[in-house]
């Protein structure tokens, strides 16, 4: 990897976690989600500083350039982070749902719509 | 829930209507409903209408419940379902609000429900009485959901898509559950109905065209739907619950 390289995505990452760290200080991150971030701000650091599982993960799954297996990794990596925010959203729906069904019936009882 | 209560009371009947933006419609059809059942009490969903439908209902004389927003026809419908057995009502007939469904066939679905042989008596337009002519793929669809619903229900079903139905408590109490689908309740809701030991059965009932030209299932709407109804039925044949 060429210096500059390593300079890039290690300036990158801190700023990703700078970035982490803020929002949740800010309270518009929720600590549970800051982690995902911040590890992948480490992966990366962790890869520029030590090369050598790059190299072996990239023969491991027959790659040719290190790059291309984190732009893999990297991809797949997002795309499992829409997946879980599917399943958020997919759930909070549920419980919007819920919660104004739950809303509309106590709402007919204070107009007196339950009233025969 | 007052199931404890023992003496013998007068059964309690729900007519429900789910609504949407259906001022125009709204206060004729619920007079209607009186007229033929008057001893129901007549619920109308407002589904997050921005039009008069809730002033409208309320000047009819119906009770109105009304979503904080739209959230669609299932929910609407499942609202009225929780607020059925919340009140203890014995049944539920549900009909459309824009004036389609034909309240005179409401006695006969309360009827047959009430002779307690099935558990969902759902109305169909294809069963004689008819009513008016159906664009070629629409049919099409509701023929070929009918009859995966009906081949995995092990009985006919000539009218999936009928909103136009009546159910017995067990039913209600099924369809008020989490699994009850929002946006499109339909064949997929037959099959559970079905695996879940419940007994549906069709009655013939006319209906009219929508005089607003208005479907549900309009637009690029019905590519998701034959989607969600082939995937819905699938899932729910393997599903364990």
């Amino acid at each position: 990897m060429l210096f500059h390289q390593k300079i890039f995505a290690v300036m990158a990452s801190i700023l990703i976690m700078i970035i982490v760290v803020e929002l949740v200080r800010r309270r518009k991150l929720r600590e549970e989600y800051s982690w995902l971030w911040l590890l992948t701000g480490v992966i990366i650091i962790l890869l520029v500083v030590w090369y050598d599982p790059l190299v072996f993960l990239t023969h491991l799954i027959g790659a040719i350039a290190p790059t291309t297996t984190l732009f893999i990794f990297g991809l797949l990596f997002l795309m499992l982070i829409s997946l879980h925010y599917s399943i958020q959203i997919s759930k909070l729906s549920r419980q919007v749902k819920e919660m104004a069904q739950q809303l509309t019936l106590l709402k007919g009882q204070v107009d007196g719509q339950d009233d025969f | 829930m007052s199931t404890g209560v023992k003496e013998r009371r007068k059964e309690k009947i729900l007519v429900l209507i789910p609504a949407f933006n259906e001022a125009e419609q709204i206060a004729s059809v619920i007079e209607e409903v009186k007229r033929e059942i008057p001893e129901a009490q007549v619920v109308v969903v407002n589904d997050g209408s921005t039009d008069q439908t809730e002033q409208k209902a309320l000047d009819s004389g119906a009770k109105v419940l009304s979503h904080p927003f739209n959230m669609g026809y299932g929910v609407a419908l499942q609202t009225g379902y929780k607020y059925a057995l919340k009140y203890g009502f014995d049944y539920v007939l549900q009909m459309d609000g824009d004036g389609q469904h034909d309240p005179r066939y409401l006695r006969i679905l309360l009827n047959k429900v009430k002779e307690g042989k099935a558990d969902v008596v759902i109305g169909s337009r294809f069963l004689g009485e008819g009513g008016y002519p159906i664009p070629f793929l629409r049919r099409m669809g509701m023929r070929l959901f009918g009859f995966i619903a009906g081949w995995l229900s092990g009985q006919k079903i000539t009218d999936p898509t009928s909103g136009y139905q009546g159910l017995g408590r067990r039913a209600v109490e099924f369809c008020a559950r989490d699994s009850f689908p929002g946006d499109y309740p339909d064949a997929d809701v037959l099959v559970m109905l079905h695996r879940a030991g419940l007994q549906t059965q069709e009655t013939p009932v006319g209906m009219h065209p929508n005089l607003k030209g208005r479907s549900m299932h309009s637009g690029a709407k019905p590519l998701y739907y034959a989607y969600k109804m082939i995937l819905t039925i699938a899932l729910n044949l393997i599903r364990k619950e």
